[in-house]
């Protein structure tokens, strides 16, 4: 196999995509080391995960669903949501109504 | 970056609009869920922590990485279809769409354990929740995978049989889709 053969045949794995895929991947290990199996993961652990969740959400988004390419009335309306929905969340979460133990 | 240049290009709706309108709905619908879930922890802060205690997260985890490699597989697909014709994305696809077979396993051998261990939908609201939402969630990752084989059998048969780049475009948007509203569910019900 010459050189330029085995780059192009790497050349599949050295794309933005990859960089992103590797970036969401180690996103979803920070959060479970944040978040995870602990008796309650904590009001800060808890707000890391959520947030790491819902910048996931945007990544996915931004560049698998290629809202990077599309018009501004449609990135907006998507992160609109990513924002809103993830604000809900994080004040639900704070904001237990019997009281969380700290 | 060996960028393709289409930051500079004009705005387009990725695919066509019907399937954004798709995309929204579930969007909403699937946020009624999130919220549902977290009101109803307010009252039960202890019992969500045990019980996604009793659920691990081992599978979870695996599951999430599965589909985040599955959205490579596919956005990759994608664009060697957009740039070297249909067939030039078949294996990716199918790639993207083993992901989703081996999800499904994974859900299947997590619920299993679960059922064994006396858990049910019925047991309290978290397993409600957990069930019911994972359940419509895998319906989503069979879909997507049926999708997926059926595009990549039609695209290996050449530019006369395959469908047209912007389904191609659809089917990609709608499996993104499902990894997206998966790593939510993931940060609830696992997680958080």
């Amino acid at each position: 196999m010459n050189p330029q053969t085995l780059q192009q045949r790497l050349r599949p794995y050295a794309s933005r995509a990859t960089l992103v895929w590797l970036l969401l991947a180690l996103a979803t290990l920070v959060s479970v080391h944040f978040g995870g199996q602990r008796p309650a993961a904590g009001r800060l652990g808890v707000v890391i995960v959520l947030v790491i969740a819902f910048v996931k959400v945007r990544v996915v988004g931004t560049e698998f669903m290629e809202l990077r390419v599309a018009p501004r009335w449609l990135r907006l309306a998507f992160d609109a949501w990513a924002v809103a929905v993830c604000a809900a969340l994080v004040g639900l979460y704070l904001y237990p109504l019997a009281g969380i133990p700290a | 970056m060996s960028g393709s240049g289409e930051s500079i290009a004009a705005p387009r709706i990725p695919a066509e609009p019907g399937i954004w309108v798709l995309v929204g709905g579930d969007l909403l619908v699937f946020s009624l869920f999130f919220l549902s879930f977290a009101t109803y922890r307010r009252d039960a802060v202890e019992l969500y922590a045990s019980a996604q205690a009793q659920v691990g997260h081992g599978i979870g985890i695996a599951n999430t990485l599965l589909l985040l490699t599955g959205s490579w597989f596919v956005y990759r697909g994608v664009e060697y279809a957009r740039r070297d014709g249909p067939h030039a994305g078949a294996n990716l696809l199918l790639m993207g769409a083993l992901t989703g077979v081996a999800f499904l396993l994974n859900k299947a051998v997590e619920w299993s354990t679960l059922f064994a261990q006396g858990a049910s939908a019925y047991e309290n609201d978290y397993f409600m929740f957990f069930f019911m939402f994972t359940g419509i969630h895998a319906f989503h990752v069979l879909l997507g995978t049926g999708v997926l084989l059926a595009f990549q059998a039609r695209m290996r048969e050449g530019a006369a049989r395959s469908p047209s780049m912007w389904v191609i475009e659809a089917g990609g948007i709608f499996w993104h889709l499902v990894d997206l509203l998966w790593l939510v569910l993931f940060a609830l019900l696992y997680l958080a």
